[in-house]
C-alpha cells in the first residue's frame, strides 16, 4: 500500500467522522434559529424540569414553566393574600365546604372550554394513588381521598373520585374537606391545583410531554429535553394578564455557574438563581438588574427530642444563644440570608420580627448560665447534614465552632449523610444529635411551616397536646385574618420549647440582561407575562 | 475478516459481565431513589410503593438485573428513567451531542497533536522543540476543568471568540472550544509520542539507508520515518476514545452540552440503573470497536504485522 492509499484511508475517516457530527449539527442549528424567530422573544435559563404535568411536579424548575402556561383558580399578591384569577370566588359558610365560581369565557390552549370539570379531573387524577403523582399529599385533607389511597399493601383503591369533589355545574365546583381548613384559598394558588383539558387524558404520558394550558402562553413545538423549552404568546387568552412578549425560550442547563456565564456573555435574558457566592459580583456587573428576592425557604437546626440527652428545653434555647447567626450569615452567604427569631419567613402574614425573644438572640454568658443550670451535655455531639450542597457542612462548622466555644461542649462530631439518604435517615429517627432542617414554603399561611414541620408524626419526636389544639382552632376560625393570632399562639408554644431552633431565611438573587424590562419577580412567581422585550 | 468477527465475539462476555457488574453497583448505592424524587417533601406510601412496583424495586437485584435484559433483548426496551423518559429515546438525543464533542476533540487531537511531534521531532533541541515540551507539560498538569473554566471566561466570554455554553450554534461553532478543551489533554500525548517515535525512526537503519540512496528528504521523512512513528500515535488515539468519553462527563457539565457525560453523571446521582447501564453499554461497545479499528489499522501502516 502506498503513503497515498493511507493518506486516502485516512481522509475517509475524518469525512466520516465530519458526516457523523454534521448530520447531529443541523439539529443544533435549527434550535438556534428558533430562538432568533419572532422579534419580541426572550430566554429564561432553566433547569431541566422532571415533569410539566400539574399534577405530578414540586420541582421549582417546572413551575416556572407552568406558572406561565397555566392560570390557577388563585394567585398570592405581594401582601401574601390570595388574589383571584382564574376563579370569579372562592367562599365557605363553616371553613369545610367550599364553592369556587369559575371565571366564565377562558380556554385551554386546544380551544377547550375551561370549566368546574376541567379542574376536578385535573384533581381526581392526582389524587388517585396508583396514579404516583408526586402532589397526591395535597389532597389528604379532601373528602374520601382514603378510599383512593388504600395504607394495606397490595389493596386496591375502591374508588377513583373524590367524594369531597362535586361538578355543582359548569361554573361551579364544591369541595368537601375533611376538618375545617380556613387556609384552604390560598392553597389553590399551587400549580398542583390547575386544571387539565379532556384532550390530556387520551394519553397522559404524551399530554406530561406537551401540556395543555389556560395560561398566557402555549408550548411551542416538542419539549426538547436538556436544551430548550419553546412557549409562544396564547391568542386566545381572554384572562387578566395577557403576556406583554411573543415568545419565551427556557435554556436548560445542568449547572447554575455556566448559565450565570452566559448572562454575563449576553446569552440567556433572565436568571433567577444567581449563585449566592457571586452576589456581590453580579450586583456590581448588573446593577438595578441584581433583584433580589425575598423567599419563603428557612433553615432549621432540629433535635432529636425522643433521645433521652435532649429533653431539656432549656439545653435546647442554650444551643441557641449561643450560635451567632448574623456571623454565620455573613461568612457563608456574604450577608444575602436573614438571621431569624421567628418559625415562619418574614413575607408570610403573621410573621412577628422577634416572635422568639431572647431565645434566639446571641448571648454567650446567658447561654452558658442556662447550658450550666440544665446539666449540660455529656459525650459526643454528631450534628447531622446531607451532602447536597457545600455550604451546609461551612455553617455545620460554624456553629459546631460556636457549640465548643461558647458552651464548651469538647466532643462535637460531623455526620455528613448522602442526599438521597438524609431524609430517610431523620423519618425513621436513626439521628442522635441535632440535624439540619429545612423547609421550602408551599403557600404563605403560618400553618404551611407549622403544622408540617411541628404537627402531628413531627421528625424531632416532640408532642404538644397544647400546640395541636391551637393549631386546629385555626384551621377552623372563620377568615385568614382570625386564624393568624391562633398561629401565633401555637408558634409560642413551639418557641417556648424549642424543639427546632430558627437559623434563618434564604433570599434568591435574579438577574437580567439589558434586552428585557418590566421584570417583577416576587417568592411566588417570576410573572413572564409582564416582562417587555426593547 | 475472521479476525474481525472473533473480536466481536469476544465481546458478548465483556458486556454480560460489564453490565451486570454496573448494575450491582449502582444498586448497592445508599439512598433510596424514589424518596429523593420529592426533594424535601414527604411522598405517601402507597405512592411510594406504586413507584417501586412500576420500577420493579421491590424485586431482588437479579430478578431486576433479568427483567431489564429481557427488556432489552426481546423488545429492544431500554427502560425508562424515573421522570418516565424512555431510556432508547433519551440515549439517542444525547448520542449526537457526545459523538460532535468526542469527534471534534478528537480530530483536533489528531490533526494538532501529529502536527506539533512530527514539527518538534524534526527541530530536535531547537526553541520549537522545547515550547512544544514545556507545553504539552503544562497541559498535563493542569486539570480538565480548570482548563475549561479558564477557556470558557478568557477565549469565550472576556475575548467572545467562542459561545460560552450550549448547543445553540450547532456543529461546529458550538463545540470548537469544548472541542479543544476535551482533546487537550490527549493532544499533550499524542504530540509526544510522535516527537519521540519521529526521533527514534529518524536515527533507524532503513531512513539512513534512505538518505544514503539519495532520496529527497521530504520524501524519506513522509514515506519511510513518518509512517511508521504513527504506530504507537494510532494506538493512543484508539484508546484514547475511552477517556475522550470520561472527560466529556466534566468538560460538558462546564459548556452545558446535553450529551452522555452529562446524563451520566446525572443518573448515577438519581441511582437510575437502567440509565446507567444502557450508557455503560454503549460505551463499552465502543471501546471494544475503537480496539477493534486501531488492531486493523496497524495492518495499513506495517504490512509486517498484518501479513504476520
Amino acid at each position: 500500500m502506498t503513503v497515498l492509499n493511507t493518506a486516502r484511508g485516512a481522509a475517509v475517516l475524518l469525512a466520516a467522522a465530519l458526516a457523523l457530527s454534521a448530520c447531529g449539527g443541523s439539529d443544533g442549528k435549527s434550535g438556534g434559529q428558533g430562538a432568533q424567530g419572532g422579534a419580541k422573544a426572550f430566554s429564561v435559563a432553566l433547569n431541566e424540569p422532571d415533569h410539566l404535568m400539574p399534577g405530578n411536579t414540586s420541582s421549582s424548575y417546572s413551575i416556572t414553566v407552568l406558572q406561565a402556561l397555566f392560570d390557577t383558580l388563585v394567585v398570592i399578591d405581594t401582601a401574601g393574600k390570595p388574589q383571584m384569577r382564574a376563579a370569579e370566588s372562592v367562599t365557605t359558610k363553616d371553613q369545610k365546604t367550599w364553592t369556587i365560581k369559575i371565571r366564565s369565557g377562558q380556554k385551554f390552549h386546544n380551544g377547550e372550554p375551561v370549566t368546574a370539570e376541567s379542574f376536578a379531573d385535573a384533581w381526581n387524577a392526582t389524587a388517585y394513588g396508583p396514579n404516583a403523582w408526586t402532589n397526591n399529599y395535597y389532597f389528604t385533607e379532601f373528602e374520601g381521598y382514603d378510599a383512593l389511597n388504600p395504607e394495606e399493601e397490595g389493596a386496591k383503591p375502591s374508588a377513583d373520585k373524590l367524594t369531597g369533589l362535586k361538578v355543582v355545574d359548569p361554573a361551579t365546583l364544591e369541595v368537601r374537606l375533611k376538618e375545617p381548613f380556613s387556609q384552604f384559598p390560598i392553597t389553590l394558588a399551587y400549580t398542583g391545583f390547575a386544571p387539565m383539558p379532556k384532550a390530556a387524558f387520551q394519553d397522559l404520558k404524551a399530554y406530561d410531554q406537551a401540556p395543555i394550558g389556560n395560561g398566557p402562553f402555549a408550548l411551542d413545538g416538542a419539549w426538547e429535553h436538556n436544551k430548550q423549552i419553546k412557549l409562544k404568546k396564547y391568542a386566545g387568552y381572554a384572562g387578566p394578564r395577557p403576556a406583554k412578549s411573543d415568545a419565551v425560550q427556557f435554556k436548560i442547563y445542568a449547572s447554575r455557574d455556566t448559565a450565570y456565564t452566559d448572562l454575563r456573555a449576553g446569552n440567556v435574558d433572565l436568571l433567577q438563581t444567581i449563585p449566592p457566592a457571586s452576589a456581590g459580583e453580579a450586583k456590581k456587573l448588573l446593577g438595578d438588574r441584581f433583584v433580589p428576592t425575598a423567599s419563603g425557604t428557612m433553615d432549621y437546626l432540629g433535635f432529636p427530642v425522643f433521645d433521652k440527652r435532649f429533653q431539656s428545653a432549656d439545653l435546647r434555647k442554650a444551643f441557641s444563644m449561643a450560635i451567632d447567626r448574623q456571623a454565620i450569615v455573613n461568612a457563608v452567604y456574604d450577608g444575602a440570608f436573614k438571621p431569624m427569631a421567628s418559625l415562619v419567613a418574614p413575607l408570610v402574614p403573621g410573621y412577628r420580627e422577634n416572635a422568639c425573644g431572647e431565645a434566639c438572640l446571641f448571648d454567650k454568658a446567658k447561654a452558658k448560665a442556662l447550658y450550666d443550670a440544665a446539666g449540660g451535655f455529656s459525650g459526643t455531639l454528631n450534628l447531622y447534614f446531607s451532602n447536597a450542597d457545600p455550604s451546609y457542612e461551612q455553617w455545620m462548622q460554624a456553629v459546631a465552632n460556636q457549640l465548643k466555644e461558647n458552651l464548651g461542649v469538647a466532643d462535637v462530631r460531623f455526620r455528613k449523610i448522602p442526599a438521597a439518604d438524609y431524609l430517610s435517615t431523620l423519618r425513621e429517627k436513626k439521628e442522635d444529635g441535632p440535624y439540619r432542617n429545612n423547609w421550602v414554603m408551599d403557600y404563605p399561611s403560618p400553618q404551611n411551616y407549622l403544622q408540617n414541620m411541628w404537627g402531628d408524626g413531627n421528625r424531632m419526636g416532640w408532642d404538644s397536646k397544647e400546640f395541636r389544639d391551637l393549631i386546629a382552632q385555626a384551621n377552623a376560625a372563620p377568615s385568614m385574618e382570625a386564624s393568624i393570632p391562633l398561629y401565633q399562639r401555637a408558634e409560642d408554644i413551639a418557641l417556648r420549647e424549642m424543639p427546632m431552633i430558627p437559623l434563618w431565611n434564604w433570599q434568591d438573587q435574579a438577574g437580567y440582561s439589558s434586552k428585557i424590562s418590566d421584570v417583577h419577580i416576587d417568592a411566588y412567581s417570576p410573572n413572564l407575562d409582564t416582562i417587555t422585550v426593547k | 475478516m475472521r479476525y474481525a468477527v472473533t473480536r466481536l465475539l469476544q465481546a458478548v462476555p465483556v458486556f454480560v459481565a460489564t453490565t451486570f457488574l454496573i448494575y450491582f453497583m449502582v444498586w448497592s448505592l445508599p439512598g433510596d431513589p424514589i424518596v429523593a424524587l420529592a426533594g424535601d417533601k414527604p411522598l405517601p406510601e402507597n405512592v411510594l410503593r406504586s413507584l417501586r412496583e412500576h420500577y420493579h424495586l421491590d424485586e431482588p437485584l437479579i430478578v431486576q438485573y433479568g427483567l431489564y435484559m429481557a427488556g432489552v433483548f426481546l423488545r429492544g426496551d431500554l427502560g425508562e428513567t424515573f421522570t418516565g423518559q424512555p431510556v432508547g429515546e433519551l440515549l439517542q438525543d444525547r448520542w449526537a451531542v457526545t459523538a460532535q464533542l468526542a469527534l471534534t476533540a478528537w480530530v483536533f487531537e489528531l490533526v494538532v497533536g501529529v502536527a506539533l511531534g512530527v514539527v518538534a521531532g524534526l527541530r530536535r533541541g531547537r526553541l520549537a522543540d522545547t515550547a512544544v515540551l514545556a507545553g504539552t507539560t503544562f497541559v498535563i498538569a493542569v486539570p480538565v476543568f480548570v482548563v475549561g473554566y479558564t477557556a470558557q471566561i478568557v477565549l469565550g466570554l472576556n475575548l467572545g471568540l467562542f459561545p460560552t455554553a450550549g448547543t445553540d450554534q450547532g456543529w461546529p461553532g458550538s463545540y470548537l472550544l469544548p472541542g479543544m478543551v476535551l482533546g487537550s489533554f490527549g493532544l499533550a500525548y499524542v504530540a509526544r509520542l510522535t516527537r519521540t517515535s519521529v526521533v527514534e525512526n529518524l536515527r533507524a537503519d532503513y531512513v539512513r539507508t534512505a538518505t544514503a540512496k539519495g532520496m529527497r528528504r521530504s520524501r524519506v521523512i513522509g514515506r519511510h520515518a513518518l509512517r511508521n512513528s504513527l504506530i504507537p500515535v494510532v494506538t493512543y488515539l484508539g484508546v484514547d476514545f475511552g477517556n475522550l468519553m470520561a472527560g466529556a462527563v466534566v468538560t460538558e457539565g462546564i459548556f452545558n452540552l446535553p450529551g452522555i457525560g452529562q446524563q451520566v453523571f446525572q443518573s448515577i446521582q438519581l441511582q437510575e440503573g437502567p440509565v446507567v447501564v444502557g450508557v455503560t453499554t454503549l460505551l463499552v461497545m465502543i471501546f471494544i470497536l475503537a480496539n477493534l479499528l486501531v488492531d486493523l489499522l496497524y495492518g495499513v501502516l506495517d504490512p509486517r504485522i498484518r501479513r504476520g
